[in-house]
């Protein structure tokens, strides 16, 4: 995909722009730069899906669309083992501990994908009483992917995104979107468990 | 039906009778339990086969409706039991009866906080512990407040509550345990690849042998049932894709029959055509994935990607006429949403020619493979009489020699006209439950082969009211979705949206017999008897 073709996302673009403004060391800069390469394409995925979204998630699998092609096929069982969630499908409020909990089982760096009209914002749930009106109330989110479910090239294209969010970040002296992380951590805390 | 009505009244003179779509009997709760044990056990009744509870809140008094089919006479009935006391609603209850009855009245319990005597697991099915009300009451408050999202871990107990009456006829409540106190417990789930979904199993395990599994649902409840309270009557259509989303075109017609029978709608030749042959590609499609799933759960992973092949071909000739690859809504009141794709013909008929090779293929890389025949043959045996007992309709039943095709026994739309064989296998195994979805896809594609040359011409969509309101009444459809037999139970007050639209789907005995089947079986069968079942876990959670 030719870069002009990217321009349509100004928070990265903005990035990019602070990053430059900056001024990257020649060393660091330079090992960042090689960090970032790796991660952002050797992305593995957590095996999550409640709903329709994951059918279609075993699509993008599968030999048609093939998501092997950019180094994402590695889709890991165990969240130790995994780079970011695909919350693909419905999150209810029962599920809400449980999705929190696999968040914070995953290795640093991790990321998140809220999938599909449900994860973003509770989609065509929006009335009901049991339903996370938006997976970014328990965790946060750094791609948002509508549709319902949305198509594999949509989903291929979500995580086009994101290996791009990871292209921009910085690994020595900082990591740009930590601080956010830590921010909301903070202010979502979990209390202690009580048996 | 007169019959049926005549044995009734003569052994219990106080029932009265009414006649909707089938025979609804009102009989006072206190016979409830001896007019169920005759219906289930006289022979000229023979009910054996409980579909579905409906409960039901109609503010001055809440009850159940009990929809019973008897399997070996094919007929219905339908059984009303209220009660006055809104504060402390009791009811009896029939699961010594019907093995599935005990889940159905934990659902029940959950939504509408009626207690059932006599069942000796009355928990909270989908909802937690500490939820606040019962969801389904017409009174229930939807205060976010009441009831927030938490991060904090789920309470869980390891204790359930019965009820009984004692000798003066008093109901009482007793602790129960779920688990012996030495039991050792391994979870499995919500969060884990071969549960297909969100579904959460407490196994009790002595060495690597079940003792016991608590199936913990609700990982996935959105209350379906509550909002389509709130929507008008084309408005709730688009839940039924999102169900078990597999079946949304056989799901999809269900409801569209059940609005249509009660809003005296009739349907041109053509839609009744095209949504049989939409829920025949279904089909197809929905075994393929299952194949390769299920293979893929027992580490034949390759047959993922033969199965999808097909799968994929079947999601193009949708998306040409439907204009989506999972969600449809194509089905409408009336009708269908848009007319079929000018290459629709040649589509099928492409897809029809590769059909046969495609399962030869499937035959020779898996079926007759000997780890597979190991790993399948005489695993997770139900014989017959459970598989009705427990409700376990579709392939799963037929695996057991339970003939239940909705399609055979009450077709509905045109399949009385077609010709195709009924899958029936008498092992009983999870063989038998692969093997059944495997020759289900080779009628299928009979079934299309005999409509594909004779759509007939005619118009699409009937004239249907912009607002549309259903006279006062109440109607039960049952259609044959790719999983079992699913049913829709609709009650109108005449206004545009439902008073109560209840989704009867297959899976949820699908996944309640999975404890029964299990017990005494190796904890890696579990894998194997789980996929062979094939259930979805939107679908029973809804």
């Amino acid at each position: 995909m030719p870069y002009e073709a990217w321009k349509d996302n100004e928070y990265i673009e903005s990035l990019v722009k602070e990053l430059q403004d900056n001024g990257a060391n020649v060393i660091v800069g330079s090992f960042d730069k090689l960090i970032n390469w790796g991660r952002s394409n050797s992305l593995w995925p957590l095996t999550f899906a409640t709903s329709c979204c994951g059918i279609e998630f075993v699509s993008l699998g599968a030999a048609r669309f093939d998501m092997a092609r950019f180094g994402w096929e590695v889709a890991r069982s165990s969240p130790r083992q995994a780079d970011f969630i695909m919350v693909a499908g419905t999150i209810v409020n029962r599920m809400a501990p449980v999705v929190r909990r696999l968040y914070d089982q995953l290795a640093e760096p991790k990321y998140v994908i809220a999938c599909g009209a449900c994860a973003v914002s509770g989609g065509p749930f929006k009335k009901s009483y049991h339903v996370v009106m938006g997976v970014d109330q328990i965790i946060p989110v750094d791609v948002y992917l509508p549709g319902c479910p949305p198509r594999p090239e949509a989903m291929i294209y979500a995580i086009m995104q994101l290996s791009r969010k990871i292209k921009v970040e910085r690994f020595f002296g900082g990591v740009n979107r930590k601080e956010k992380q830590e921010e909301f951590l903070k202010n979502h805390p979990i209390d202690e468990v009580v048996d | 039906m007169a019959q049926i009505q005549d044995t009734i009244a003569k052994l219990f003179p106080e029932a009265t009778f009414e006649q909707d779509d089938t025979l609804l009997v009102n009989i006072p709760d206190a016979k409830w339990h001896q007019l169920a044990t005759q219906l289930k056990e006289n022979s000229e009744l023979a009910f054996d086969f409980l579909v579905t509870i409906v409960g039901m809140d109609w503010k001055d008094k809440m009850g159940c409706i009990y929809y019973l089919t008897s399997t070996t006479h094919n007929h219905h009935v339908s059984v009303k039991v209220t009660t006055d006391n809104r504060e402390e609603p009791v009811l009896h209850s029939v699961s010594d009866l019907w093995a599935i009855a005990g889940m159905f009245e934990r659902e029940v319990y959950d939504f509408f906080g009626i207690v059932f005597v006599g069942n000796n697991d009355l928990r909270r099915l989908f909802l937690s512990v500490d939820w606040n009300g019962f969801p389904l009451r017409k009174d229930y408050d939807e205060n976010p407040a009441l009831n927030p999202v938490s991060t904090d871990n789920e309470r869980q107990t390891d204790f359930s509550t019965a009820y009984y009456e004692n000798a003066e006829g008093k109901v009482e409540r007793r602790v129960v345990r779920v688990f012996e106190p030495d039991d050792f417990v391994v979870n499995i789930g919500p969060q884990h690849p071969a549960t297909h979904g969100v579904l959460r199993f407490r196994t009790a395990v002595d060495g690597e042998t079940i003792k016991k599994i608590d199936v913990y649902m609700g990982y996935i409840h959105r209350g379906i049932e509550k909002i389509c309270e709130k929507l008008t009557y084309p408005q709730t259509l688009h839940f039924m894709d999102r169900l078990d989303y597999f079946s949304a075109h056989p799901y999809h017609h269900c409801l569209c029959m059940t609005i249509e029978q009660a809003a005296g709608i009739e349907v041109s030749r053509r839609v009744q055509v095209i949504r049989v042959l939409m829920d025949e590609l279904s089909r197809i499609a929905s075994h393929c994935l299952f194949i390769g799933t299920y293979c893929m759960d027992l580490g034949a992973t390759t047959m993922l990607f033969y199965t999808l092949r097909v799968r994929e071909q079947i999601l193009d000739i949708m998306e040409k006429t439907c204009g989506a690859r999972m969600t449809f809504n194509y089905e409408c009141i009336g009708g269908v949403m848009q007319d079929l794709a000018p290459d629709f013909v040649d589509d099928v008929k492409a897809l029809l020619a590769v059909i046969p090779k495609n399962i030869k293929e499937y035959n020779k890389i898996f079926t007759g493979n000997v780890i597979a025949k190991n790993r399948l043959e005489g695993v997770g045996y139900l014989s017959k009489e459970d598989a009705i007992s427990w409700s376990v309709s579709g392939p799963s039943g037929r695996g057991s020699g339970w003939a239940c095709d909705v399609r055979k026994t009450n077709p509905y739309s045109i399949y009385s006209e077609l010709e195709f064989d009924e899958v029936v296998r008498h092992e009983g195994d999870s063989m038998a439950r692969f093997k059944v979805r495997m020759d289900e896809i080779v009628q299928s594609a009979r079934i299309i082969e005999q409509l594909i040359d004779n759509i007939p011409e005619g118009e699409i969509c009937a004239k249907v009211p912009k607002v549309l309101k259903l006279p006062v009444g109440r109607w039960f459809r049952t259609v044959e979705g790719c999983r079992g037999t699913f049913g829709v139970y609709l009650e109108s007050d005449g206004a545009t949206s439902p008073y109560r639209l209840k989704i009867a789907p297959p899976c949820l005995p699908l996944a309640s017999v999975v404890d029964h089947i299990t017990r005494g079986s190796k904890i890696a069968d579990l894998i194997t008897i789980g996929g062979s079942l094939d259930y979805i876990v939107p679908d029973m959670d809804r």
